[in-house]
């Protein structure tokens, strides 16, 4: 039953903002209960599953052979708590940010689905159901992107549906196809019983694997797929870029971990995958910093960063070892603290200012110091700076790379670590270190009080996240590294599935 | 019957993405309309598509006995195709807005969002 918390929280929240359709002021304050609900219960989840393993809930009491199961193990536990978390600050942000029109359009409502389909994503233990997670996730993306309904919105909003409609697509053949093989949908089943058929026929698996890749990979925004990304993830308000670069790619991270550990965990597979990973893993990474380096747009320069972000996390999943896979999972919860603390922070450079324009903007070291320093502290963990999060997630990387000997990933991405800090203080010199220029003068009217708090406080408290994680780095190390010894233990988590329970 | 599947199957999928690679958004949402169709005949070609009774348990006994037809792709497709639905009907609404904003389907005049 505690598995099921976190989605029923979202869940109910989401449907009592329908209801109260027409009272934008009472669905905010169930909109922010519902949230510090879901993550009270992700943090019992948790710190249940810690304690006592994998926990397993089989709806309608049916076996994992013919129902569908919710399984939290370690790396979903660590995910729904991150989600409820990204959940509850950015709904506090939007708060200010999300403009009336927009609430009363049923952006609460929108938001608590699509964080439904994000911790439903991170739970399920069955591969079609994760596709309906998928769905309900994209659907209400789809919306909460086109909200506004402007002309960027409607084009960046239209290469976003199409993509990740195709990419859906793909998974349902993928599934389909992984069906007529194997006779089942359960994760923990199609493992067992791929153990033989791999052996049988390794190239027919191989080729769904490829097909798994492509499909997740799109929503990952991975090389070559991710055009959709920097096209429409600058056009919504701010509070929805930050939700989105927060959690969505991640989702397709977190289905290619899943998939690649469990269903193809078999050596024949690993052993094709691995290479086809890396390279995929060092092309995401340098095109995605080559486009930010070249970008004069705010949060345009920050979308190409998530790009190169999921690079290091396919660095990890290529590596294959539960060094890099810990690597991974840290540099996962990293990277949403540390990109959301600078969409956050873009999002109030835009509110007193007017403008995203690097070339615009200016002064803000001299104006506003508080600020520039919640800039400066997550940018220098997102290059890898210590003593903040980036440098442990990337060092857990790159040893992990060195001890594989796979020396040339390793370069690749010390050398996009470099450009990640060139494009940061790219930002640093344009927003905040150069002379105010005269075009901003008009300054727009200041936060007021309630603003203030609804802006700075998420901000703070996510941007000082990555201090946290990187002073106290230890006890977040031995959580992923015990998370990725799961991961890499298929049998536990296959026998606790189709035991019937721990 | 398989064979016929595996045709029908490989000219939706081939004029579904002929239709996609068109600059005309509304071919591009008639693509992908075709491209889901035959991927849920996919996933029932997967069941093995046989002329065999319902898979209903008889009167008195506990398990199906004789020969049924796999029910599971016939419910997986039809929560792919409500699915589909929903997602092509906002696909269509979008589209629609698009043109009335843009005033054009030409999907090579949309990318201001991208300079």
């Amino acid at each position: 039953m505690l598995v099921a918390l976190p989605l029923l929280a979202q869940f109910i929240t989401g449907i009592l903002c329908l209801i109260l359709w027409n009272r934008a002021d009472r669905q905010r304050w169930i909109s922010l209960a519902g949230s510090a609900i879901a993550l009270i219960s992700a943090a019992v989840l948790l710190s249940a599953v810690r304690a006592d393993g994998i926990h397993l809930l089989q709806l309608g009491s049916w076996p994992a052979y013919a129902g569908i199961v919710l399984v939290a193990d370690l790396f979903s536990a660590i995910m729904v708590v991150v989600t409820a978390f990204m959940g509850l600050m950015v709904g506090i942000y939007g708060l200010a940010d999300i403009d009336d029109g927009q609430k009363q359009s049923g952006f609460h409502g929108l938001f608590h689905f699509m964080l439904v389909g994000v911790t439903g994503s991170f739970l399920t233990g069955d591969l079609f159901n994760l596709f309906v997670w998928f769905e309900i996730m994209l659907i209400s993306s789809f919306v909460l992107l086109t909200l506004v309904g402007k002309r960027p919105q409607i084009e960046g909003g239209l290469k976003y549906v199409i993509l990740n409609m195709l990419a859906s697509l793909t998974f349902l053949a993928a599934v389909g196809l992984l069906y007529s093989v194997t006779g089942t949908v359960n994760m923990a089943d199609l493992a067992r019983q791929l153990q033989s058929i791999t052996g049988q026929h390794p190239y027919l698996i191989i080729a769904l694997a490829m097909m798994f890749t492509v499909a997740f990979g799109m929503k990952a925004a991975v090389f070559p797929l991710f055009g959709w990304l920097p096209a429409s993830y600058h056009t919504p308000p701010t509070a929805v870029t930050t939700i989105f670069g927060a959690l969505l790619t991640k989702v397709g991270v977190y289905a290619l971990i899943r998939v690649y550990t469990l269903i193809f965990s078999q050596p024949a597979v690993i052993e094709y995958a691995r290479p086809v990973l890396l390279v995929l893993a060092a092309l995401t990474m340098v095109l995605g910093v080559f486009g930010a380096v070249s970008q004069y747009g705010f949060r345009r320069l920050l979308s190409f960063h998530i790009i190169s972000q999921i690079g290091y996390l396919i660095m990890g999943l290529g590596l294959f070892t539960v060094a890099s896979l810990a690597g991974t999972i840290f540099f996962l919860v990293h990277v949403i603290f540390a990109k959301s603390a600078l969409f956050l922070v873009s999002g109030i450079v835009h509110r007193l200012t007017g403008t995203y324009d690097l070339k615009r903007l200016g002064g803000f070291y001299r104006h506003d110091l508080a600020l520039s320093m919640l800039f400066f502290i997550p940018a220098m963990a997102l290059a890898g700076i210590p003593p903040f999060s980036g440098f442990w997630a990337k060092f857990a990387l790159i040893k992990a790379g060195l001890d594989t000997g796979d020396y040339w990933v390793v370069a690749v991405a010390l050398f996009v670590s470099m450009l990640t800090l060139y494009s940061m203080i790219k930002i640093w010199t344009y927003v905040f270190m150069r002379e105010r220029p005269a075009s901003l003068q008009d300054e727009r009217p200041a936060l007021d009080r309630s603003e203030r708090w609804q802006r700075w406080g998420p901000a703070v408290l996510v941007g000082s996240l990555t201090v946290v994680m990187g002073l106290f780095a230890g006890p977040f190390f031995a959580l992923a590294t015990e998370a990725a010894g799961q991961l890499m233990t298929p049998a536990t988590y296959i026998a606790v599935v189709l035991g019937g329970g721990s | 019957m398989n064979v016929l599947l595996a045709i029908v199957i490989g000219v939706l999928f081939g004029s579904g993405i002929y239709m996609i690679l068109r600059r005309s958004i509304v071919k591009l949402i008639l693509g992908l309309g075709l491209v889901s169709h035959a991927i849920n005949l996919t996933i029932f070609a997967s069941g093995n598509v046989s002329r065999d009774g319902p898979p209903v348990i008889r009167e008195g006994e506990t398990v199906l006995s004789g020969s049924f037809a796999n029910p599971l792709p016939q419910a997986l497709i039809l929560t792919a195709i409500v699915i589909g639905l929903a997602s092509t009907a906002f696909a269509l609404v979008l589209i629609k807005r698009a043109y009335a904003i843009i005033g054009t389907d030409d999907v090579d005049v949309m990318n201001t969002t991208e300079e």
